[in-house]
């Protein structure tokens, strides 16, 4: 392995305030107890947050509800569309200031923040702005051909959103820029490891001038988000996170008119045909698990290898593995960050450890890991079989079971044989077969020799116990739309 | 102290992202201003930089033209004033700069409502999407000047053409205001090139060129003329856009027909088998 020279990234751009409040109604405000968000790969404290009770909640759902009707559900779609422009700009002009906070609050490495969350949060919110004025032609109603006629789409009214530590600012992107495009107005609550980035895009709100109301930031930990999502003053809920949450919070909904779009776990199968080029089938089995720490939904945590060539193809993701840099998140040369909470540390190692305890093989390269903050080494487990834990529950990090396979037919059955349906991955070179086996594959995106893609305009989300609404692209105006 | 002597604006033709003086060496004037005079010979040189443009153009992602387009908006509110210095009412500026603006945002959409997923009978992927037809020149209105031009050159550029616009000639200043706003907003060369001068000298030159695919006769107000220019274009079977009627309204919801008969639908098979 090459010695490289740290190269750290200067956190001198952002200015972290000690304490926060609550973003509502175009201010912040005093809320509940103050919290401690802390850097994963430090555990040094970063600033302490206000957890929201139910009644701050109670007065940002409020606060969004006398936005929406008085401002922005009136609005004309032309100026909410000059608004989300101008955040999307905001965004561009302070990406460097916003990636070097996520990665100090979440742990993923700088040069994923940079690269990957921040281009995107900003695409995402450019893309949505040029829906707002042309909502009727998104094919929910409205008809194009008699411009002044017919049902125009009208939006649903206040958006509870609730988003997870993974993806913190994109999360938030996927779900504020569909909702405000489509003419509601939310309160969001960021998850409580990671809510810097979002009270900074509260400042955003505020430098564009964006009406006081229409967002509110309430950060919080499980209480908050059950508070929001039960209170009857919403008219729509979003979640992104685990399924067992997902499931509580449709029943929380259960027998109310509140619109609901659920964005859960996953356990996508990365299916590599013995026809594939194996170099790049191991760098999308690289990306698709180790990205992020694998704390992805979509991540590619099983791969289903053609048994003719799983033996090379593992000899060269573990060479690959060995060249992995675990550390420093602000590092410009690391690959792998830290784990984003001493919980979910916890919870890695625990089915980690109940992998080899179950029969499988496992494999780590040599990786020194930093001795204060939260780290888990890429690890492969070998000799998995579909009844073991690591092959069924979602891992959430950089962990990948390999299990293999010989027909198409089989590969089929073995990716289709969990209760998830979020993505799933295929290399080959064949053509035909790729589209054969999209066809079968009960998940909601199926990259072909790619993996962990995302853009705005490409609707992502999950079958079966994903989840379901899909957000992105055209498709994603239709859970903020009263269709 | 005596009064400041100010430093007139030459006002030339806009062609492959440079403000040459028509080749002809001619002039005419306008708001007792001089402005380029362009020749059949300007016309086709326009022609030459818009196809040059089209592979950069058309090849980029649709995200980066509408990031241009944005742009094209933003660097026209920054100079709102000039404009209406130069006779164009306020809210004609307003609207053309909300135009852009609105193209901007179709070019990553127009494709998601204009294109999509056929459900052939038979175990076939089939995707239909659309796709630029490549130089378009087109004949700005005579009147809004500086909205009626924004109003048929975004709709033919945000999805990947190229044009060769023939500005209105009894309002030019505006137009060639228009390029040097087009040329500071990261605009790739040659993607819009404008023409001032005489419809009867350009246009026919446009539309009997081999090498243009498409024209919008939008602003061409002579029938005769029309049915001549259409003609013409009949050669190459160009896609024709007719003239608008008189009474059109330019600052009404301009709607997609614009974008989409500048398009081609491109439709793609592939088998499905392991």
């Amino acid at each position: 392995m090459f010695e490289y020279a740290p190269a750290p990234e200067s956190r001198a751009i952002v200015d972290i305030r000690p304490t926060y409040g609550l973003f509502i109604n175009g201010e912040f405000v005093d809320g509940g107890d103050p919290h401690k968000s802390i850097n994963p790969a430090t555990e040094e404290v970063l600033a302490e947050v206000s957890w929201a009770d139910a009644a701050d909640v109670d007065r940002a759902v409020r606060a969004a509800r006398e936005a929406y009707d008085r401002v922005w559900g009136p609005m004309p779609g032309r100026d909410r569309a000059k608004y989300l422009f101008r955040i999307a700009r905001l965004i561009q002009e302070r990406s460097r200031e916003l990636a070097v906070l996520e990665s100090l609050d979440n742990g993923k490495p700088i040069r994923e923040s940079r690269d990957v969350d921040l281009p995107l949060v900003a695409a995402h919110f450019f893309y949505y702005a040029g829906w707002a004025d042309k909502l009727e032609y998104a094919g929910f109603g409205g008809r194009p051909t008699s411009q002044h006629s017919g049902p125009q789409p009208r939006p649903l009214g206040v958006a509870a959103q609730v988003i997870p530590w993974n993806f913190p600012l994109l999360m938030l992107a996927w779900k504020i820029a569909p909702a405000l495009a489509a003419g509601n107005t939310v309160v969001l609550k960021p998850a409580e490891t990671t809510p810097l980035t979002a009270l900074l895009f509260a400042e955003i709100c505020q430098q564009a001038d964006l009406p006081a109301g229409v967002v509110n930031i309430v950060t919080g930990a499980g209480e908050t988000g059950r508070a929001l999502v039960e209170h009857p003053g919403v008219d729509k809920v979003a979640f992104t996170g685990s399924t067992e949450v997902g499931r509580a919070i449709a029943r929380a909904v259960a027998g109310t008119r509140k619109k609901l779009t659920l964005e859960l776990g996953g356990k996508a199968a990365n299916i590599v045909f013995d026809d594939a080029p194996v170099d790049q089938a191991v760098e999308g089995i690289v990306n698709g698990i180790f990205f992020n720490q694998g704390h992805v939904c979509c991540a590619g945590s099983r791969l289903l290898v053609q048994e003719s060539v799983a033996d090379r193809v593992l000899e060269s993701l573990k060479r690959r593995m060995a060249q992995l840099r675990v550390g420093d998140p602000l590092d410009k040369n690391t690959d792998i960050g830290a784990i984003n909470s001493a919980a979910q540390l916890a919870r890695i190692r625990e089915i980690s450890d109940s992998g080899s305890a179950e029969g499988a093989e496992r494999w780590s390269p040599p990786c020194e890991l930093p001795e204060r903050g939260f780290w888990f080494a890429p690890t492969v487990f070998t000799g998995v079989t579909q009844a073991h834990r690591i092959a069924r529950e979602e891992i959430f990090g950089p962990v990948l079971s390999v299990l293999t396979f010989r027909t198409p037919a089989e590969a089929v059955e073995k990716a289709n044989n969990t209760p998830y349906g979020l993505s799933a991955g295929i290399w080959t070179d064949k053509g035909s077969r790729i589209l054969w086996l999209a066809d079968r594959l009960r998940a909601g995106v199926v990259w072909a020799n790619t993996f962990n893609k995302f853009d705005p305009t490409s609707p992502f989300g999950g079958y079966k116990e994903s989840g379901y609404g899909r957000e992105g692209g055209r498709h994603g105006l239709e859970g903020y739309l009263n269709v | 102290m005596s009064e400041r002597v100010a430093v007139r604006k030459t006002y030339k033709l806009f062609i492959g992202g440079k403000f040459p003086r028509s080749e002809s060496g001619r002039s005419y004037l306008v708001q007792d201003t001089n402005v380029s005079l362009a020749s059949r010979k300007d016309a086709r040189d326009a022609v030459v930089a818009a196809r040059a443009a089209v592979p950069g153009w058309a090849g980029a992602t649709a995200y980066n033209r509408g990031q241009i387009l944005y742009r094209v908006a933003e660097m026209l509110e920054g100079r709102r004033e000039q404009f209406v210095a130069l006779g164009v009412p306020a809210d004609e500026v307003d609207a053309a700069i909300d135009r852009w603006v609105w193209y901007a945002g179709w070019s990553d959409k127009l494709p998601q409502v204009y294109g999509g997923a056929n459900p052939v009978a038979g175990p076939y992927f089939n995707l239909s999407a659309p796709e630029p037809t490549g130089v378009v020149a087109v004949v700005a209105p005579q009147s809004p000047a500086l909205l009626g031009l924004v109003s048929v050159v975004a709709p033919a550029i945000v999805t990947g053409n190229t044009v060769v616009a023939a500005a209105s000639p009894s309002a030019p200043l505006a137009a060639v205001t228009l390029a040097e706003v087009l040329a500071t907003s990261d605009l790739p060369g040659g993607v819009v090139n404008i023409l001032t001068g005489r419809i009867t000298e350009t246009v026919p030159t446009l539309a009997n060129h081999l090498d243009v695919n498409a024209i919008d006769l939008t602003g061409v107000t002579d029938a005769d003329l029309a049915t001549d220019l259409e003609v013409g274009a009949a050669q190459n079977l160009k896609r024709v856009l007719r003239p608008a009627p008189a009474d059109h309204d330019w600052f009404a919801d301009p709607g997609i027909t614009r974008m989409t008969a500048l398009l081609e639908t491109k439709t793609v098979w592939h088998p499905k088998g392991t």
